[in-house]
């Protein structure tokens, strides 16, 4: 463990140091391209500031630190969903977590259950191609011949689907979810909330819904989910994951009963 | 090790207008592909909050939406592209309606509009607070839906143009990208058309709205190639933006309804004078202006702030429209926006100018597009109005997706390049400007492969360079010192000799950025060496903004100079545009265009 000290006057502290004007940090290292390389934690401490988040003293450790520190992040505001990591052992957005609501040392670790490219940076495909393997797009069975003509959609209908829709695809849920874990081929937390927004949208249309619920009844679909609401717990966006899960699972086993 | 990848259409950029474009494109039968530094769910598209103006309803008119967006202009847009932006509005965003988009609904299941600043008819359509979300995700689901390449975390960083003295002479034939999480330059040779989709600058300022990762690639990319930036000038600082981070507050809150107060309790934007008749609700350089006067004289919340108040809408109506300002006010501002007043205060934006191009989105290099925020066609002049960007996005990005697959849309009216009524700026800056050390030409006029093959040479020198230089100045110190000087001195009130020191400053940073170096010497996902790039990048922009704002003397839109307190029609009826010239810089003018299927006299323009 090596201890990286960002504060250009500061004294070098010790790593249990957690006096309110410093915040440190427990970062997990990966460099790739190092010959024989090995994960570590390298310990950063940066100067704390009001309403300083996660984001922040990562962003700060890096620029004042050490420009190979490398992580994903774009809007800082919680809604492109590239900074989800593992932040003192749970998944979270960094840009949305304040340091002053964390025990310090703040350990942040990439998102587990995902490769590691490079230090904080996980390989999202396996995730983006679960997401993509639920025809994540809108496809009604009549689409409108007008030009300007409109899909009537109900306030109640949009409510339903509403949550669903807020999805940011950052993939904490899946990382945090324990049968995505063991199971590859789940399709796991977000592709089946996704899948859910569709089904439930009252413009797509009887046939589309069909084959979508045809695939909810797949071995590694909704059947899979254990209620364990991790996947909810760790949603950035508050969406309520396991819920819709257990509505897939009624609308399935209607499904298989072709009561539809 | 390099690669080469050939399609007809390159779209570089996977936000609203990007992946609008490569759907057009890809619908009118062009192999398409979309290059993108982020995954396209990351773009910053996704923040956009209030919505979409679209003339849909009987007692709106494209004719309605066209007049409030050229008064919201300060009669600086050009005629002919606000009235494509305005007639082909309603069917854009229907179109994203087919495509699954979650609007907000009125009771009998049709799409709601709202109130917007400027606008006179409630014609912004939305989804809650997050429309820009809606939008981004429906699209890339239907990218994804018609199997649409997309290579996301390639950064674009050149572009394949041939070296003829005239801009207008030259071609593009492609891009050079980085692979991000390789480390390998790629060639992308387009045989139809690059269109470039890459979004704002604003990570010139450092109290922003905008992402981390808009550094105006695109605006940089194609002045450097011979393409003029256009009234770069006038740069949007939006009304309410959270003091601490700069998070942005949807105009969305004051259109439902939500007032603006001084530490006197005064609704000051009708007790003081500023707009008497719509308020809160007049253009937002109007309302920005008004709450920094506030602030400066005295009349602030801690002499930097004031209060936007919802509370009175109630918790139904919040939940409705504007739960994820609760979230907000919440995450990056600790106040819950149910029983508090929010504090804001202006922050960057948006950038009026950018990019030159005429209503097909052609620039004036053959094969070089440009659409949504980089460009600029120009539909919002001196100042844009709020629910103006996203339909900007959909209706430009489609028209430029579609030309550059070889779709015919007529005779454009807007005519690109240093041709026609060109009349030079006849004043000197005090410093010097421009690159420090020109790049050499690296181009013949060759054709297709062989000029990307060719930049793909100059772009790995230049990596190669910033690679290889061991000590010296760290790029986030580089950026700092920029956006510091921006912010102090190119805000929303600017006078000359702030002007001058922001200029100063820029060649500073310019000469600082000559000893770079990249501490990341890897390969892999090598962001150290992304954001050297992007932050040369962000000082070629930033340079064109403070010419631009010294070399008009006058008070239009967004543009407040100290000095010229009035809009100068007699003189200043025209558009500024800056040329890189080989790295010595020009600036000279065209005319506005008031003359469309309308015309547009300007007026006094009040609110």
């Amino acid at each position: 463990m090596s201890t990286h000290d960002t504060q250009p006057d500061a004294a070098a502290s010790s790593e249990t140091d957690t006096d309110r004007d410093t915040v440190v940090l427990e970062v997990f290292r990966y460099q790739p391209d190092d010959e024989d390389a090995e994960p570590y934690y390298e310990t950063f401490e940066v100067p704390f500031e009001e309403g300083m988040t996660v984001l922040d003293a990562l962003l700060h450790a890096r620029d004042y630190g050490d420009g190979t520190l490398t992580f994903r992040h774009s809007c800082r505001q919680g809604i492109c969903g590239s900074d989800a990591m593992f932040v003192n052992g749970r998944q979270r957005l960094c840009c949305t977590t304040q340091v002053s609501d964390l025990k310090q040392p703040i350990q942040i670790d990439p998102l587990p259950h995902q490769d590691v490219i490079k230090d904080l940076v996980v390989d999202m495909d396996h995730f983006y191609d679960q997401m993509h393997a639920v025809d994540p797009f809108f496809d009604p069975d009549d689409p409108p011949s007008n030009e300007l003509e409109e899909q009537l959609q109900s306030p109640e209908n949009r409510e339903k689907i509403k949550m669903a829709t807020r999805c940011i695809w950052c993939g904490a849920c899946t990382s945090s979810c324990n049968i995505a874990a063991g199971d590859n081929e789940y399709l796991g937390p977000a592709p089946l909330t996704k899948a859910y927004r569709f089904i439930n949208d009252e413009r797509e249309g009887d046939e589309r819904r069909k084959q979508r619920l045809e695939q909810m009844t797949d071995d590694h679909a909704v059947w899979r989910c254990q209620t364990q609401f991790s996947c909810t717990e760790v949603c950035p966006k508050d969406i309520p994951n396991t819920e819709h899960i257990q509505e897939l699972k009624r609308l399935a086993a209607k499904y298989d009963l072709s009561l539809f | 090790m390099v690669q080469l990848q050939s399609h007809e259409v390159i779209v570089v950029g996977g936000g609203g207008a990007g992946l609008r474009a490569a759907i057009a494109a890809h619908e009118a039968g062009a192999d398409t592909a979309i290059v993108t530094k982020l995954h396209p769910v990351r773009s910053h598209t996704g923040a956009a909050e209030g919505g979409i103006n679209a003339a849909l309803r009987d007692g709106d008119s494209w004719e309605l939406h066209a007049k409030d967006t050229m008064k919201g202009s300060d009669f600086l847009a050009d005629a002919p592209a606000i009235e494509v932006l305005a007639k082909d509005a309603p069917e854009n965003v229907i179109e994203l309606e087919h495509y699954g988009m979650p609007f907000s609904r009125e009771e009998e299941g049709t799409v709601s509009q709202r109130p917007f600043g400027g606008l006179s008819f409630p014609r912004t359509t939305y989804a809650g607070a997050e429309t820009g979300h809606h939008m981004l995700h429906t699209m890339y689901e239907q990218v994804v839906k018609r199997g649409i390449q997309v290579y996301d975390e390639f950064f674009v960083s050149r572009l394949a143009v041939t070296d003829e003295p005239d801009p207008t002479d030259r071609t593009c034939h492609g891009v050079v990208a980085i692979d991000v999480r390789r480390g390998d330059l790629w060639g992308f040779e387009a045989t139809r058309g690059v269109i470039l989709a890459t979004g704002p600058a604003g990570q010139v300022y450092d109290h922003t709205t905008n992402a981390v990762t808009c550094t105006g690639d695109g605006q940089a990319m194609a002045y450097r190639a011979g393409v003029p930036l256009e009234d770069m000038e006038f740069v949007q600082f939006h009304p309410t933006t959270l003091p601490s981070t700069g998070v942005l507050i949807s105009e969305g809150v004051r259109g439902e309804g939500g007032i603006l107060y001084n530490a006197e309790g005064e609704r000051f934007m009708f007790e003081r004078g500023y707009a008497t008749t719509d308020g809160e609700l007049a253009s937002r350089d109007v309302v920005s202006r008004a709450e920094l006067t506030e602030i400066n004289e005295g009349r602030g919340f801690e002499d930097e702030y004031v209060y936007l108040d919802m509370r009175h809408l109630g918790r139904e109506r919040i939940l409705d429209r504007l739960e994820n300002i609760l979230h907000l006010a919440e995450d990056f501002e600790g106040v819950d926006g149910l029983t508090e007043p929010m504090p804001v205060k202006p922050g960057q934006h948006y950038i009026m100018g950018g990019i030159e191009t005429n209503e097909h989105g052609q620039t004036c290099i053959d094969g070089l597009y440009a659409a949504g925020e980089c460009a600029c066609v120009s539909v919002h002049g001196a100042n844009r109005l709020g629910g103006n960007a996203l339909p900007e996005l959909i209706v430009f990005g489609r028209r430029a997706g579609l030309h550059a697959a070889g779709v015919d849309l007529g005779d454009p009216q807007i005519v690109t390049g240093r041709r026609g009524a060109v009349e030079d700026w006849d004043g000197t800056f005090e410093t010097e400007i421009g690159a420090v050390d020109p790049e050499p030409a690296y181009t013949d006029s060759g054709v297709g492969t062989d000029v990307v093959e060719a930049a793909i040479d100059a772009e790995q020198t230049r990596i190669d360079e910033l690679l290889d230089r061991e000590g010296g100045v760290r790029h986030p110190e580089v950026r700092r010192t920029l956006q510091r000087a921006m912010t102090d001195h190119v805000n929303v009130f600017r006078e000359l000799s702030g002007l001058q020191i922001a200029l100063k400053e820029i060649r500073s940073a310019r000469e600082a950025y000559q000893h770079v170096y990249v501490e990341d010497s890897g390969k892999t996902f090598n962001t150290d060496l992304i954001q050297a790039i992007e932050t040369q990048n962000l000082l070629d922009v930033a340079e064109t903004i403070v010419m631009g704002a010294i070399a008009r003397t006058e008070f239009r839109g967004a543009h407040w100079r100290a000095g010229h307190q009035a809009r100068d029609d007699d003189e200043w009826l025209k558009h500024t545009f800056v040329s890189w010239d080989d790295g010595a810089p020009s600036l000279w003018f065209k005319p506005v265009l008031l003359e469309g299927e309308k015309t547009y006299e300007p007026t006094i323009r009040s609110y």
